[in-house]
């Protein structure tokens, strides 16, 4: 074994550490997985400490967002995600781990979210109110690239993806950002049309799992973990 | 006119012991062969999502797909649905810790309800899928049964699927136990009911003998994912011998036999997959195997 002090940043094997927040909510094995398929050192944690030591870090989730920010709270990792993003190192949100980045939500009530990202989370429902749909929408779905056209792809985790491409969404809710500039992806739910994925500055999110997207997921997290 | 949703094609697994395994009627099991064999070359196939059952899971209160579960979560990174044999909450969390997305769940549910509402806040709507095993009644209604059709529950199919969406089901699964097995195609009118009586996702199960009946499931019966298995894993054996438990004896000659008198005719899910597309079915393209992204991950974990 090695000495302790060389755990911090690099894994033990050299290879970059990520940290997955794990704050209580939904499965985790596959976004470790997903990391150490593409060469990623990852650990599962709750750790504070141990995220902002990281090169990197993921906040996954699936449930209620209500929840998801009192378990944050709880475990002190509000203030050291704030932290971490803060110092431009590379952080992607994944699910509701988009969600909790924006200022507030509208699920079942208001919540005060991260606020890390200007912006809102919306129920996801018909524009057309007398549509009949089905919640939560589950299954592949294309993302397209927003106004920024297919070029904006280019240096983010979304660079080696066609447009057009399917990836895996199970979600009620979706998010709506003040800057319509961050948003790479645009998906369908009915009639209406949402961003799935947005970059700010070191932050990548996306609405779908990448990690559960077969191989065009894993593309995603390849690129993500060649981005410094 | 409403948007087509992508349609999901699920390939289900039945699983007994360290076996995939196929009955009639959820009954009359044989072994097929090795599950993480069947799961690779479904995911590699262009499978939207994997549906593990534990049949045998329910006669011993256990579900025994640890270890298969974990070695696929390894492997293959589309979604996995886990059911058989959960009885607690406390087994759903430890086969989601063990990388399932999802579980469904029957019996347990028949039996309590409230453990749905109970998952469901804990572990997200979206993982809580309640399975029905219904078998028709002389009088044409649908009753639900439970540990794989054997146990009758008198509840009926069609308001049991509408009080576990109330209690916080995120999808249902629903199995024709007269179907199941035979190839003689879905019961379209149980899941055109059903479709009509909730507002969250149907799986529809038990029966597909052809494309044909596939495509008639999602077309009139309104399902939105299919769940397959005879149809995919016929077409597996016969045009990969190594797929098949050879050692278990009488195997080969079952399924040979069977192929002349089940109404079955295999299809890869490639073949599904374009014979939806071309009658109008939106679903996600099974290409992706063969484009650029392949090479990068070949040898890369196991």
């Amino acid at each position: 074994m090695r000495s302790h002090i060389l755990q911090n940043l690099k894994g033990m094997d050299n290879r970059p550490r990520v940290s997955i927040i794990d704050y209580g909510m939904g499965n985790l094995f596959s976004v470790r997985q997903a990391c150490e398929r593409v060469g990623l050192d990852a650990i599962v944690t709750s750790d504070a400490a141990e995220v902002l030591r990281s090169e990197r870090a993921i906040l996954p989730g699936v449930g209620a967002f209500g929840d998801a920010m009192k378990n944050l709270r709880s475990l002190g990792l509000v203030q050291a995600i704030k932290n971490f993003v803060k110092s431009g190192r590379p952080f992607m949100g994944i699910c509701l781990g988009m969600q909790l980045l924006m200022s507030e939500s509208e699920e079942f009530g208001h919540h005060e979210g991260l606020g890390i990202i200007r912006g809102t989370v919306r129920m996801l429902k018909p524009i057309d109110s007398s549509r009949k749909a089905k919640v939560p929408q589950i299954g592949w779905k294309r993302i397209r690239a927003g106004h920024g056209g297919h070029s904006s792809w280019m240096g983010t985790p979304l660079e080696n993806i066609r447009n057009g491409e399917f990836m895996y969404f199970v979600h009620s809710y979706f998010v709506l950002p003040e800057e319509e500039r961050t948003i790479l992806s645009l998906t369908d739910y009915e009639d209406l049309l949402y961003p799935s994925s947005i970059k700010k500055d070191n932050i990548f999110a996306c609405q779908f799992h990448p990690e559960k997207s077969a191989l065009s997921g894993l593309e995603i997290y390849r690129s993500w973990a060649g981005i410094r | 006119m409403p948007t087509q949703n992508n349609i999901r094609i699920i390939a289900r697994l039945d699983i007994k012991g360290p076996h995939v395994v196929k009955g009639i009627h959820l009954e009359g099991l044989r072994v097929l062969g090795d599950p993480a064999y069947f799961a690779r070359r479904y995911y590699e196939m262009g499978a939207d999502e994997l549906i593990y059952m534990d049949v045998v899971a329910s006669l011993y209160n256990r579900n025994s797909l640890h270890q298969i579960i974990k070695r696929a979560g390894r492997e293959l990174f589309i979604p996995m649905t886990v059911g058989g044999g959960l009885r607690t909450i406390d087994d759903i969390r430890e086969v989601l810790r063990s990388g399932a997305d999802k579980v469904a769940i029957n019996t347990a549910a028949i039996r309590n309800p409230g453990i749905i509402k109970e998952a469901a806040n804990k572990f997200g709507s979206s993982t809580i899928v309640v399975a029905i095993e219904a078998i028709r009644q002389s009088d044409g209604r649908y009753l639900a049964f439970t540990d794989n059709g054997r146990e009758y529950t008198g509840v009926d199919a069609i308001t049991w699927a509408r009080q576990a969406e109330e209690y916080g089901a995120g999808e249902i699964m629903i199995t024709s136990v007269d179907r199941e097995g035979t190839g003689e195609g879905f019961d379209i009118e149980l899941v055109k009911s059903l479709a009509g009586s909730i507002s969250i996702p149907l799986i529809a199960h038990g029966g597909a003998g052809s494309v044909e009946d596939i495509h008639r499931v999602i077309a009139e019966g309104g399902a939105d994912a299919v769940a397959i298995a005879s149809i995919i894993h016929y077409d597996l054996i016969t045009k990969e011998v190594t797929a098949v438990d050879t050692t278990q004896e009488g195997n080969i000659e079952f399924l040979k036999k069977n192929s002349g008198f089940i109404k079955i005719r295999p299809a890869s899910i490639a073949k599904i997959k374009a014979y939806l597309k071309d009658n109008g079915i939106v679903c996600r393209p099974v290409s992706w195997y063969e484009e650029s992204y392949s090479a990068k991950f070949e040898g890369h974990g196991q």
